[in-house]
């Protein structure tokens, strides 16, 4: 039961950007396709389950004082580990997710979690917990993008809708960004308060 | 406190020094085969590649990489220029050029830019698009064609409210063709002949 909390929490309770609001500058920046979205968040999904497990592993082990440097560190060591390995033996992959990588490290979500959650917890608590974060991390970049993306070129995962000169440029730019966030933290509140 | 650090930040170069090793020719390999694959979409079908050579443009301070292609009789079928321009609306545009050896756009291919989303990043599809001929550039041969936006006089149309990225994209294109141009009368790549020698000109990149 409480492994299922563990993970549904992520999703819409404590959902990482309309509640918690951590890693809104890569949120920003990112989220201006749905298809960007995706990709962004099953990345960092990835590096957040894998730090989380690290992290819940040698936590025991380093002092209180120097914890956040050293998490820093594991944290911005996997995350070159995983740009390295894509750019060398799956380049095709690395084309399209390649500029998100370096931005993950600097995800606040994921020292945070690394923070407040792994470095307390066993390791499959803190995975299912890496899982949650980074869907619904996923989950609202992805929603992001996908209105964004329909409100600003008309179309949804690259598929046409309607035509794209009757798009509002601003929402493909980062004030839109903000007031569709804006909008969509209002709603999720709104229903998790229900 | 000190040997925990000492201990993280150990194992974590030593990895790091690791992957960098293991993975130091494979990246080189990767990202020549990218480069082979862009040079291959934009020019017309050849056989090999000669020696690619740099060329340092009169007055110019950056050099500009070519990529000449040939045939199985080794006759020259095309030659690909990695050009630039620093007048995009936000910095400096990378384009991969492919001149038939008449001087025509056999293609090109973006391959750095950080245009606005939206506007200037239209560049790719924007002139190639080929159901419009006032912006389709490729076929055309910038010594014939008035290859300048028709806001400063030209031909060519530019993107709708991305002039400015429009006007420095059409001077990427056009300082390749101008060192493939001066390069043919210094004989460095002539119009039929076997491979071409390394240039001995360097210039920084």
């Amino acid at each position: 039961m409480k492994r299922m909390q563990t993970f549904l929490n992520g999703l819409m309770k404590e959902n990482p950007i309309f509640v918690i609001m951590l890693g809104m500058c890569p949120t920003l920046g990112v989220s201006s396709n749905a298809i960007n979205g995706i990709g962004m968040g099953l990345a960092t999904t990835f590096v957040l389950v894998m730090s989380n497990l690290i992290v819940s592993l040698v936590a025991g082990y380093i002092p209180d004082k120097v914890r956040i440097p050293s998490y820093v560190v594991i944290i911005a060591t996997f995350v070159t580990v995983v740009q390295l390995t894509m750019q060398a033996w799956l380049p095709s992959l690395y084309a399209s997710l390649g500029l998100f990588i370096p931005l993950i490290v600097v995800n606040c979500i994921v020292l945070g979690r690394a923070e407040a959650f792994a470095c307390k917890n066993g390791a499959v608590l803190s995975i299912l917990d890496g899982l949650g974060m980074g869907f619904g991390f996923t989950f609202a970049l992805t929603l992001l993008g996908a209105i964004r993306e329909f409100l600003g070129t008309g179309k949804v995962f690259d598929l046409t809708i309607y035509p794209e000169q009757y798009g509002s440029l601003i929402f493909v730019l980062a004030p839109g960004a903000f007031i569709v966030l804006g909008y969509l933290i209002a709603v999720i509140n709104k229903i998790n308060k229900t | 406190m000190f040997l925990a650090l000492f201990a993280v930040t150990f194992v974590a170069s030593a990895i790091l020094g690791g992957i960098n090793e293991a993975t130091k020719s494979a990246i080189v390999k990767a990202d020549l085969e990218q480069q082979n694959i862009a040079i291959a979409t934009i020019l017309p079908a050849f056989s090999y590649l000669g020696t690619s050579f740099k060329v340092l443009p009169a007055g110019e301070t950056d050099s500009l990489q070519f990529f000449p292609a040939f045939s199985k009789d080794s006759i020259l079928v095309g030659t690909a220029i990695k050009s630039y321009s620093r007048k995009g609306f936000s910095g400096l545009i990378l384009v991969m050029v492919g001149l038939t050896p008449e001087g025509n756009i056999s293609g090109f291919k973006i391959l750095e830019h950080k245009e606005t989303p939206g506007l200037g990043s239209k560049m790719a599809q924007w002139f190639s698009d080929k159901n419009k001929p006032k912006q389709y550039v490729i076929g055309k041969n910038p010594e014939i064609t008035n290859f300048t936006v028709v806001k400063d006089g030209g031909s060519i149309d530019a993107i709708t409210a991305a002039t400015i990225s429009s006007r420095a994209f059409l001077e990427c294109v056009k300082r390749a063709h101008t060192a493939w141009k001066s390069n043919r009368s210094n004989q460095l790549i002539p119009a039929t002949t076997v491979k071409a020698e390394p240039s001995k000109e360097g210039g920084a990149q």
